[in-house]
């Protein structure tokens, strides 16, 4: 039985580049999909965009391609990615450029549009999930509105012969089905192959979370060789159940543990995974390991598609201000409460316009709340004072106030460090099919 | 007997909302857990932390449920004032539930 060997090269932005390479060397893969587009990015993105029409798209783009481009090409592995953010055909062309100075050519890259929904969205009576509040009505605090679209798009891609795909906003299992549709020749409406394949791209998404990273808790889950962490293959049949494994002798494992927690990593009702090109149903999956590092997945199922496209749109929230300093030693605990009650003193004699104010003792309450009445008190704490403002100059404000805690506060504080930052923030709406139009634009090296 | 002696977590984060899963180690442990873990006990054990509802869902196929916290993440992962915008700590904090001896 034909089976398919896909590698995911990066499970967000920043992510190591390293094991992507030693994917395309020795991973016996015929795809490299990278999925770096977190939600915010993409608004971000047109951000950049807007100032700067030749941008818009990854950071890391030339340097992710730049380390596999030619072990792809020699290997004959096609590669998938979402690094085209707002800008697909701007990343089109510098992968152009890139393979051209390589001596990499021909190499043959499809750009995907068509995600960008600002106008439509907009123009229409359509209403933000979250609030119930009028898309249009949010006026010019919005950025960028963008659909997940679905796989079609790439597999035509892939029939038109690219090389290389690169896409802006797509459902991240859509990436690794793409090249499931294209080789098994599945049906758009094949409910139960897409929802499988769905599923496969899921626990491949997020790369080296299913091979052993945000897993490893010593003496309960011990995980071997976390530095250089290899990340996963997915070895699918035509019937969509996959066998997930890594690069032998790369570190971290792949086990039945692995994979059920990212099985329901991000998931809601398991029964219904929405994505733009079915309802995967992960409520019946099993796992079971057949080898060391190879689990085989079976039994995920779907349900057909949904009417409407889930947009995520960008808009800006505000600003946020923070400051930190550290209290150590003896009463380090009171001294950073006396510094915090300082700090929320001076933010209301200086008059600093804070609508939302977060105070934390890094250490003792900032992650889970108040520990209990029996919590030993800490040798180490560090403060934290956060507050959303609708101007950079009241947000600055917040970290200064901390900063002054140096020569105005409690004894021994130390190491204060402050920012401010602008938020572009994300809500999500949906939108009818009709109104996404996907296109592809080749160029070629 | 604490979750974390026969069970792993993750977390996972969408906007808002933040989902917990509850894999047993042993199947055999799976029937005890879902006795024990209810979504009210996950609610009460985030109290201060979820402002909004807490669903579970059974995935008997893996030994594990899923916890959907609604309200979980200081309004939302892209604006939220919280060091850890994503709640990614909290998959280790439901571990520490009590959840008795083993029946």
């Amino acid at each position: 039985m034909k089976t398919i060997r896909i590698g995911s090269g990066a499970g967000y932005s920043g992510d190591r580049i390293e094991p992507a390479v030693e994917l395309a060397e020795k991973g016996d893969i015929a795809y490299l999909v990278f999925e770096c587009l977190a939600e915010r990015t993409i608004a971000i993105a047109q951000q950049a965009k807007l100032a700067d029409p030749a941008t818009g798209f990854d950071p890391l783009l030339i340097d992710r391609m730049k380390a596999v481009l030619g072990p792809c090409r020699r290997n004959g592995i096609r590669i998938i990615t979402n690094m085209g953010a707002a800008n697909p055909l701007a990343a089109a062309t510098r992968v152009r450029d890139l393979a051209a100075e390589m001596g990499l050519g021909p190499l043959k890259i499809a750009a995907i549009s068509g995600d960008d929904v600002l106008a439509p969205l907009t123009s229409g009576p359509y209403r933000i999930t979250e609030t119930g509040e009028t898309v249009s009505d949010m006026g010019d605090r919005l950025v960028s509105a963008n659909a997940y679209l679905g796989a079609a798009p790439l597999v035509e891609a892939l029939r038109g012969g690219a090389d290389v795909v690169i896409t802006g906003r797509v459902a991240d299992p859509a990436l690794f089905l793409a090249p499931m549709i294209y080789e098994f020749g599945w049906s758009m409406d094949d409910w139960t192959r897409l929802g499988k394949g769905t599923v496969v791209g899921h626990l491949l998404e997020c790369a080296g979370q299913v091979t052993g990273g945000y897993f490893a808790h010593p003496g309960r889950k011990d995980v071997r060789d976390l530095a250089r962490l290899g990340f996963p293959i997915a070895e699918v049949s035509d019937d969509g159940d996959a066998v997930i494994t890594k690069v032998a002798g790369s570190g971290g494992a792949v086990t039945e543990r692995t994979c059920k927690e990212q099985l329901l990593y991000e998931i809601h009702d398991p029964a219904r995974y929405l994505t733009p090109d079915v309802v995967a149903d992960l409520s019946r999956v099993s796992v079971r390991q057949i080898a060391p590092d190879r689990v085989a997945v079976s039994g995920a199922g779907g349900h057909p598609r949904p009417d409407t496209l889930k947009v995520s749109v960008g808009y800006i929230d505000g600003f946020i201000g923070e400051g930190q300093m550290s209290y150590a030693g003896p009463d380090a605990l009171a001294r950073a409460r006396l510094a915090l009650a300082i700090v929320a003193d001076r933010l209301r004699i200086t008059g600093v316009a804070a609508g939302e104010l977060r105070f934390d003792l890094i250490g003792w309450n900032s992650i889970l709340g108040e520990p209990g009445d029996d919590a030993a008190p800490p040798p180490e704490v560090r403060i934290r004072v956060a507050g959303r403002t609708t101007s950079m100059a009241e947000a600055v404000r917040i970290g200064n106030e901390v900063e002054t805690l140096y020569t105005n506060g409690p004894a021994s504080g130390g190491g204060a460090t402050k920012s401010a930052r602008r938020v572009v923030a994300m809500l999500s709406a949906l939108l009818p099919r009709s109104e996404v139009t996907p296109s592809i634009v080749y160029v070629e090296a | 007997m604490k979750l974390i002696d026969i069970a792993h977590s993750r977390t996972g984060d969408k906007g808002d909302i933040s989902n917990i899963s509850v894999i047993a180690y042993d199947p055999a442990d799976y029937p005890w857990i879902a006795r024990e873990v209810t979504a009210e006990r996950v609610k009460a054990h985030f109290a201060g932390i979820v402002t909004g509802e807490v669903q579970r869902y059974e995935i008997p196929s893996l030994s594990a449920l899923n916890f959907v916290m609604q309200g979980a993440l200081g309004g939302g992962v892209t604006r939220s004032l919280a060091q850890d915008a994503h709640g990614k700590c909290l998959s280790s904090a439901i571990l520490e539930l009590n959840i008795g001896d083993r029946p």
